[in-house]
């Protein structure tokens, strides 16, 4: 019976499990690839700004003089350009991704100077 | 004589989340004339090229279009390999023959999706997307995009797949292609289904021909062209043939689709099997020199790369002509005649991607 | 493998007999593509049996050129396109937008500004 194919698709789907989660109680799994945001191991860099050169997008900002690295979540498109630039590998892309916002998030990152005080 | 009137169609209309906009002359119920008008999101990323380095520009080739991504940047990158010389290896050419045929599964399942949703026919429309979404989970777990992979560039491709996760694809594909039959079955068999595809807007060969449509839109009219017997990438070492249906209605559009995703399956399960090992990226030096035009098969047909460098890092122009733009004139073509209540299926089955027409 | 592409250069009188004789043996307009530095180029490419035509036709900004529409249905999108962002300009399109198929905010953003204006500019 064609009228009926559909039907009896939709009754075998009745007893199985729903394909959809229950968002925000459990969360979505990431893979092990999953391109979420950039990180960084703000010790190891040398500041040499060529992450911020070769961003795409221009969100990565780069200070020598006062240690400073800083990127605009929201500007950033997750290509990993900058991983792949990175000469020290002290960047890395990190599974999870930004929350949402209503303006713009940046995160500042400082490196740790011996006679500086540290940052907290 | 019956009087005429003008009815506007989009740029918003709830078949359609794309801004197209249609000026439809009537006669009654019936189309007499269709004055087609798009820009409403052209956002000039042809010219963008002027400002990015030629190895950049891969970034913004990706992002013209959100659902075939992945070929943009394979388009682009081959066009710069060819004026460069550069030979890719073996493997990264089978890698993203694999990338490729899975995006055409993803676009095709997607579009099935969309067509059942214009005949109202909505539980069909969502298990189409639940099985497109083992698709996207493929496309996470080997390259980290869901959309937009970032995995082509030129000389190769950025990720590897390991010998594991190749067999994971297939066995997903073996059990998807279960699933798949009985949907598609209810595509091609059901009674209401038929009702509004059978026999509606009506594309002879000659007029395919004359008008220039591509993709599945030219091959539902019987004209056997697929850009991918070019046998660019891996395809070159692949055994297939295009998919064509005779009809040239709604209908035949639909199964040449169909019909297509089990072939993609198909050359997927070859890729697979015959993927050599090795390198996966080809070093290069040097700065492009000369112009080049590039031809691909994307889901919606073919699709047009033109390079032109001129020996610094920053090219002189890039265009793209996508498969919608020249499927446009077609679409005028077969809503001539046509009723008013079918204009939406009628401009769903040239597989509208309006973002990619205007880059 | 790669395959030799030529591109023929034709004479702008010349074109529309050109499309003409390609529509007879059977081709299929592929597409029409402008690049524009300090005179434009216009490049058409047609295709038979997996096989690419060019021919290229040069011009100077003010230049007339005819349209290939009335032969080519199809070439009415790709010709008020290249009017819209390069400003060519281009008689007897089959449907003529007159600069309205794109909505954009600057005047025929992809071609080189005019030396006067770049002066009007610096002012």
């Amino acid at each position: 019976m064609t009228v009926l194919h559909f039907s009896t698709y939709v009754i075998k789907k009745l007893f199985q499990k729903p394909a959809t989660h229950l968002y925000p109680i459990k969360k979505q799994k990431f893979f092990e690839r999953t391109r979420g945001h950039v990180a960084i191991d703000i010790d190891a860099c040398i500041f040499c700004g060529m992450c911020s050169r070769k961003c795409p997008t221009g969100a990565i900002g780069v200070d020598r003089t006062a240690k400073q690295w800083d990127i605009e979540r929201l500007k950033c498109i997750q290509c990993s350009c900058c991983v792949e630039v990175c000469p020290k590998k002290c960047l890395s892309m990190e599974n999870a991704y930004t929350a949402p916002s209503e303006g713009s998030v940046k995160d500042v990152f400082h490196a740790r100077v011996p006679d500086n005080q540290p940052d907290r | 004589m019956s009087k005429r009137s003008i009815v506007p169609f989009g740029p918003q209309h709830p078949v359609l989340p794309e801004p197209i906009h249609l000026d439809l002359v009537l006669e009654d119920e019936k189309v007499v004339e269709a004055i087609p008008s798009i820009g409403f999101v052209h956002r000039g990323l042809e010219k963008l090229v002027e400002k990015k380095e030629f190895t950049e520009y891969v970034y913004v080739a990706e992002r013209i279009c959100g659902i075939c991504s992945f070929m943009h940047g394979m388009g682009y990158c081959q066009a710069v390999e060819n004026i460069m010389d550069i030979k890719v290896p073996d493997r990264a050419e089978y890698l993203r023959t694999l990338w490729a045929e899975l995006s055409r599964i993803h676009s095709h399942l997607m579009w099935l999706g969309l067509l059942a949703d214009a005949f109202g026919f909505e539980s069909l429309f969502m298990h189409c997307w639940r099985l497109r979404e083992q698709i996207l989970d493929i496309f996470e777990t080997t390259t980290g995009g869901r959309v937009i992979f970032s995995v082509c560039k030129i000389g190769g491709v950025r990720k590897d797949i390991d010998k594991d996760t190749l067999k994971g694809i297939v066995t997903i594909l073996d059990k998807m292609q279960k699933e798949l039959k009985e949907l598609t079955d209810v595509f091609i068999e059901d009674y209401s289904v038929q009702h509004r595809l059978v026999g509606v807007g009506v594309l002879t060969k000659q007029e395919a021909h004359d008008v220039g449509a591509v993709g599945p839109m030219m091959r539902a009219s019987g004209i056997a062209q697929d850009m991918r017997m070019l046998g660019y990438a891996a395809y070159k070492y692949l055994d297939f043939e295009p998919v064509v249906e005779n009809d040239g209605d709604c209908y035949a559009r639909t199964l040449v689709r169909i019909r297509e995703i089990y072939q993609s399956m198909n050359l997927i399960r070859q890729c697979v099997e015959k993927m050599p090992e090795g390198e996966i990226e080809e070093k290069f030096k040097g700065m492009p020199q000369g112009e080049r035009y590039e031809r691909l098969e994307q889901p919606r047909g073919e699709v047009i790369y033109y390079v032109k460098a001129n020996g610094t890092k920053f090219l002189d122009r890039v265009r793209v002509r996508t498969p919608t733009f020249t499927n446009v004139p077609a679409l005028l073509k077969v809503l001539q005649g046509c009723e008013l209540a079918d204009v939406p299926m009628m401009v769903l089955t040239i597989d509208p991607c309006i973002s990619c027409t205007e880059r | 493998m790669v395959d030799k592409q030529t591109i023929t250069e034709v004479k702008v009188d010349e074109l529309v007999d050109k499309a003409v004789l390609m529509k007879g043996q059977g081709y299929r307009l592929v597409q029409i593509s402008c690049t524009f530095k300090d005179r434009f180029e216009i490049t058409y490419s047609f295709d038979k049996d997996y096989e690419l035509e060019h021919f290229r036709i040069y011009g100077e900004r003010d230049e007339e050129i005819l349209s290939i529409s009335q032969v080519f249905f199809s070439a009415f999108l790709y010709e008020n396109e290249m009017k819209d962002l390069f400003g060519v300009k281009i008689k007897d399109i089959a449907i003529d937008y007159q600069g309205g198929l794109y909505r954009v905010a600057q005047k025929t953003p992809f071609a080189p500004q005019k030396e006067e204006e770049e002066e009007a500019e610096h002012v």
